[in-house]
């Protein structure tokens, strides 16, 4: 077990409080003592509302005396994304066109994580409206990689990725629509997790694209992705996609080593373009489940190269309906350049969204509009149909599929800026499971000889989290790569 | 849909209700051409009889009680307004004279 308190796991920290070697107080003060230490380099954070997470410490610790503790996850830190909703707390997005928005409600995820007694603090950076693979694209700043500050940390939950790297909180929620979980998780070198669409619930989640967006979890091993995922899921009546499954005890399923298994190698995700350095790694990786008993086969999904005009169509058509609600009436920036009311909408949203975000809802009401609806959109819906087979037929033959999580390392700040398709195409691994629907991990897998974590990508089948986390925990307990860090 | 046509971009933004500068106009009809290229591709896929996915798994019919809750007061609810004035937002006009 490490010696400082903001290295520890989430699991170690929960063992030290119930243990009583330490306080939630203590820790709160280390993480803050922490994110002042190193965050003006990494810049995960947006907000940092510490006197609160100091309160929240305070009534932990004081159930806890009272015997009255509420479980393993009473009296430790989770940092949030901010486009996750915390009653009393900003929430940008990232937007220029949210600087001043206050929630008004808790999501239902927050909700949870404060009933298990969970010290909800800080928000976290990332893309404008979660539209992006670099967390360039927000308007307060880049976040940047903390094993290599001139790297992105991936996007768009970079801040979320680089705060679990940097020691800066043991837990984090992102959200993720094509990969805004596990890219960065692989970039950064940390655990990232897309539970199964309609597992956790979407209330209180500023959308992106509702039929593809999840919220889910970032830590440093398996076993703590298991413990937060346990915290936040769960049917939702507010949330009419909420899928009414019940939610197994994770957690205690790690304890099972997982059976004989057949894993399946997609062909399609492991042709040209990978960086030399990602594939070696995660072979080895490979090569550990090989050895470990488990039987490799190699499988196809014919439609890979597919998935990324289809996510792309309709990620934008669903972006720029649910945008649609930033209008300058209710609760954004308005502009006073404005005379009338479709100049309220046209110029406040000029001028509160940026680029990228622009780019796609125009693209988006572009494939909606008449004329290219059928052409596009419904056209994209139907290739989808396609994708989501490919992966059923699949799984008539495999327990679970592995990738590689991202083509390459964490490239450079500014490389991939001014070409959309470059950095549409850092996701090409992780799109295919969100039109599918399907639950996806990365764990670290090794470091490149310049020092950049490599993450595996482990796609599960649909509401089976269960053998997901198995088959990743299995990897997970005898590497331990997440547990390595930094120097900042 | 076959050749990507050329988008008519002060048309679209009108559409997303998106006021664009001059270069912004001009740097994304290089990229949106790029772009719409790249969709194209998806004219070669044959999906002749097969179903739409709007959703990965689909539910249908979830109701809700139809009870009252306790909701948002006039001043909650209007908290992030950019401008408001006797518990209502204020808007320009809208109806011409």
């Amino acid at each position: 077990m490490p010696d400082n308190l903001h290295e520890m796991t989430a699991a170690e920290l929960g063992e030290a409080l119930a243990a009583g070697k330490t306080s939630a107080v203590e820790i709160a003060h280390s993480f803050i003592a922490r994110a002042e230490a190193v965050d003006e380099k990494v810049h995960a954070f947006l907000h940092r509302d510490d006197e609160d997470f100091l309160a929240q410490a305070n009534a932990s610790d004081e159930r806890r005396s009272k015997g009255e503790s509420l479980g393993p996850m009473d009296g430790v830190p989770v940092a949030v994304k901010d486009v996750i909703s915390v009653k009393g707390q900003p929430l940008t997005a990232a937007s220029r066109i949210l600087e001043n928005y206050v929630s008004p409600y808790d999501a239902t995820v927050i909700v949870k994580l404060k009933h298990a007694g969970a010290l909800v603090w800080g928000r976290l950076n990332l893309d404008e409206f979660a539209m992006g693979s670099s967390t360039e694209n927000s308007a307060y700043g880049a976040t940047n990689n903390p094993w290599n500050l001139a790297c992105v940390p991936g996007g768009s939950s970079g801040g979320s990725a680089a705060a679990v790297a940097a020691r800066e909180a043991p837990l984090t929620l992102g959200s993720d629509t094509g990969g805004s979980i596990r890219q960065p998780a692989a970039l950064c070198g940390v655990v990232g997790m897309k539970p199964t669409y309609g597992m956790v619930s979407r209330y209180g989640l500023a959308a992106f694209a509702s039929s593809l967006d999840q919220i889910g979890p970032f830590s440093q091993t398996v076993e703590d992705a298991a413990l937060l995922l346990q915290t936040i899921s769960g049917h939702d009546p507010l949330d009419s996609t909420s899928y009414p499954a019940e939610v197994p005890d994770y957690h205690r399923a790690l304890a099972e080593k997982p059976g004989p298994l057949k894993l399946g190698l997609p062909k399609e995700f492991f042709g040209e373009g990978i960086d030399e350095e990602v594939r070696k790694l995660v072979d080895e990786a490979i090569q550990f489940y090989r050895d470990d008993g488990h039987e490799i086969i190699e499988i196809s999904l014919p439609r890979t190269d597919l998935s990324i005009p289809v996510y792309y169509l309709i990620a934008t058509a669903e972006a720029s309906s649910n945008l649609a609600r930033y209008d300058g009436i209710r609760y954004t920036h308005r502009s006073d350049r404005a005379e009338n009311a479709i100049d309220v909408y046209a110029k406040s949203r000029g001028e509160g969204f940026g680029e990228e975000v622009k780019r796609r809802c125009i693209l988006g009401a572009y494939a909606l509009s008449s004329g290219y609806y059928d052409a596009y959109y419904l056209r994209a819906q139907k290739t989808r149909t396609l994708i989501r087979r490919d992966f059923e037929k699949a799984f008539e033959q495999v327990d679970a599929i592995l990738t590689p999580t991202s083509p390459t390392p964490a490239f450079r700040q500014g490389e991939r800026n001014e070409d959309p398709i470059a950095m549409y195409l850092s996701d090409v691994f992780t799109i295919s499971t969100n039109l599918a629907g399907l639950p996806a991990l990365s764990v670290p897998c090794g470091f490149t000889g310049a020092g950049l974590p490599v993450g595996l990508h482990i796609i599960g089948q649909a509401f089976k989290e269960t053998d997901l986390l198995r088959v990743a925990n299995a990897y997970d307990t005898v590497h331990s790569f997440g547990r390595k860090v930094p120097q900042l | 849909m076959g050749e990507s046509q050329e988008m008519d971009i002060g048309y679209v933004a009108n559409l997303a209700r998106i006021e664009l500068t001059e270069e912004e106009k001009e740097k994304f009809r290089g990229q949106f051409g790029d772009i719409l290229k790249y969709f194209d591709r998806l004219s070669e896929v044959d999906v002749e009889g097969v179903e739409p996915t709007a959703h990965a798994f689909p539910r249908h019919n979830v109701w809700d009680q139809d009870e009252a809750r306790p909701g948002f007061s006039a001043e909650e609810a209007l908290a992030n307004a950019p401008a408001q004035r006797q518990d209502q937002v204020v808007v320009p006009k809208i109806i011409e004279e």
